[in-house]
């Protein structure tokens, strides 16, 4: 589609009809244009807004307030470091966990599952999506964390503890709700996203390739891992980007099983907190302005990590199609 | 093109080699199953945790009474009213935002550097986190306000409507074939009527598809509305007071020690789940319908 804006003036000599026409032309492309640079002040009116609501606290308490651990609302100091160490730290066992097995069902859907059962499986994994993460959150509060703490937790508190070096990460009493509750949950979380974004991408490879490797004798394991993952590999690391991103950013699912405790402790099992939770959590009863500004800071903060991984996600996925187009 | 057991040709010489390729590869394709299957099995345990609990707690009395002090049995009449007012009236602000931004991408814009700038913009909207907006709209409309509000509630989900909205109005816009608008054009129908008349009507039940998909996502959002919105605990219809909703409710009551909120909080559970799963699944209809009718 060239532009193809048929001019008033080509039809007739400019009849009062075909004013009209150009009137309502130029109105309609205002209209539309100005919708188009709305959405772009949107994003840009989130950073400003976040900015402005982060600077009292960004003054008092300058570079330190995302490198101390403190957060005291009576003293009014206040440091993001736990937050962002819970985030990350949440985020990171929800790859962990999250990845392999999204991989395993992309594999299994392109290259193992019968031709029947594709649709029903791939729609069952997308219902995943659309349930709303306060779901998740009660499901996790009263049936996934007392689960955790009667089976799994014991079980690794007994085997994994014992081991010097990494046993810290399982030491302690078996809560059940925890850091590494807040990990699982998310993982399942973003399992339908990068499954779909991965399937997606596993889909845009040429079948010719991945016959001629069958052809030549090759297992599916063989051509999965030697033909389509090195082929789409641009594409699974902007889904897992993407992942990634809603890991961090997701909320109230981990607000109700992370135990909200402004504290880093050495082990997974442990309460502590992400900076989403922390602003759910708090923000409505934040009194002064130093304290509700210290929590719109830490959403800044937030902010600025998710755009950069969003970013880098996109641009990688944009690589990704340009290589499938050509 | 599944071929899960290939034998090579000249395997009599290398049989150690090619069993350790076929053990190998019947142990990865057994894991890919068994995430297949570990994937289903969460869906499953949640429906099923949340019918249980759901069901126990849906009656009559949960749609007709408001929702309950501590310790006495009642409803969730307003905060589903609540939640219906701010989804609708969310709606009905971005839908049209939404529309109108992705025509200027996929018809004026088409391929010009604005249009691939909001594009990018855009899809960061899409994913960015959802208690960000609920800052933004708390700061932008709440803090000038003075209080929290119905209108907070619903501007904020606005804001995530409006890049669901966007992205796939594009993408249908641009599904409609070219000799569509030519054919129009040739007529001597003005561009906003080709559009308005030609192109929308082409991609129309595509652009309802994401309509649903933005209603369905809205209608379970808790996170911004928790200080935008905030709650109410009585029937309220008054736009500029904080206003009851589901989400925020189910919040509330499951963390609270008290066990009549905590039922009611499973059967609201229970509620958005069900519409937002029928939502999803009526939006994929909808989708399938367009998609036959185009070919």
């Amino acid at each position: 589609m060239v532009d193809m804006a048929v001019k008033a003036s080509d039809i007739s000599a400019e009849s009062p009809r075909a004013r009209t026409q150009r009137r309502n032309d130029l109105l309609f492309r205002g209209a539309t244009l100005f919708f188009a640079l709305l959405v772009l002040t949107l994003l840009g009116g989130v950073i400003i807004s976040l900015i402005h609501g982060a600077l009292p606290a960004l003054k008092a308490f300058g570079f330190g307030f995302v490198t101390t651990e403190i957060w005291n609302p009576v003293t009014e100091k206040f440091g993001a470091l736990a937050p962002i160490y819970g985030t990350l730290v949440t985020s990171a066992i929800a790859m962990l966990v999250g990845v392999p097995v999204s991989f395993g069902i992309a594999i299994f859907l392109t290259e193992l599952c019968p031709a029947w059962a594709k649709r029903p499986i791939g729609i069952a994994v997308e219902l995943l999506a659309g349930i709303p993460s306060i779901i998740y959150g009660i499901w996790g509060l009263f049936v996934f964390a007392p689960f955790l703490q009667r089976t799994v937790q014991p079980f690794l508190i007994n085997t994994l503890g014992t081991i010097p070096g990494i046993g810290a990460w399982f030491k302690g009493p078996p809560y059940g709700i925890g850091v590494l509750t807040a990990g699982l949950i998310l993982a399942i979380m973003i399992l339908p996203f990068i499954t779909s974004i991965t399937r997606d991408v596993f889909e845009t490879m040429p079948a010719m390739l991945r016959e001629s490797a069958y052809g030549l004798g090759a297992t599916t394991w063989e051509v999965v891992r030697d033909i389509t993952i090195p082929y789409t590999r641009v594409g699974l690391v902007g889904g897992v980007m993407l992942g990634l991103g809603r890991a961090l950013g997701e909320t109230m699912a981990v607000t109700f099983v992370i135990g909200n405790s402004h504290r880093i402790a050495s082990s997974l099992l442990a309460p502590g907190t992400t900076i989403s939770a922390a602003i759910a959590n708090e923000f409505t009863e934040a009194v002064g302005d130093t304290y509700t500004s210290s929590l719109i800071a830490l959403g800044l903060v937030l902010f600025v990590i998710t755009f950069i991984v969003l970013s880098l996600a996109k641009l990688m996925l944009v690589r990704m199609n340009r290589k499938a187009g050509t | 093109m599944a071929i899960t057991d290939t034998s090579p040709p000249g395997t009599n010489f290398a049989m150690g080699r090619y069993k350790r390729r076929k053990v190998g590869n019947t142990i990865t394709m057994g894991l890919a199953v068994g995430a297949a299957v570990f994937g289903l099995l969460w869906l499953v345990w949640i429906l099923a945790v949340l019918l249980i609990n759901g069901l126990s707690a849906i009656s009559l009395g949960l749609f007709t009474q408001m929702t309950p002090p501590p310790g006495s049995a009642g409803g969730l009449l307003n905060a589903i009213f609540g939640s219906i007012v701010m989804t609708v009236l969310g709606m009905v602000i971005g839908t049209p935002i939404g529309i109108m931004a992705g025509t200027y991408m996929a018809e004026y814009g088409k391929g010009t550097k604005l249009a691939e700038v909001t594009r990018f913009i855009n899809d960061i909207l899409l994913s960015a986190p959802s208690i960000i907006v609920g800052l933004f709209i708390y700061t932008i409309v709440v803090v000038p306000m003075g209080h929290f509000s119905a209108w907070a509630g619903s501007i904020s989900l606005a804001v995530l409507v409006i890049p669901v909205v966007v992205r796939t109005t594009e993408d249908m816009l641009n599904l409609v074939p070219g000799s569509l608008r030519e054919a129009a054009a040739a007529l001597g129908a003005p561009r906003w009527k080709v559009i308005v008349q030609v192109t929308y009507r082409a991609a129309r039940s595509g652009i309802m598809t994401g309509v649903l998909l933005a209603v369905a996502r809205i209608s379970g959002e808790t996170a911004p509305l928790l200080f935008t919105a905030l709650n109410n605990q009585f029937w309220s219809v008054n736009m500029n007071a904080p206003m009851a909703n589901l989400p925020v409710t189910i919040f509330q009551f499951a963390l609270s020690p008290y066990e009549d909120w905590q039922r009611l909080a499973w059967g609201g559970s229970l509620l958005i789940t069900v519409a937002i799963l029928a939502l999803n699944i009526g939006a994929r209809m909808l989708a399938s319908i367009g998609t036959k009718k185009g070919q």
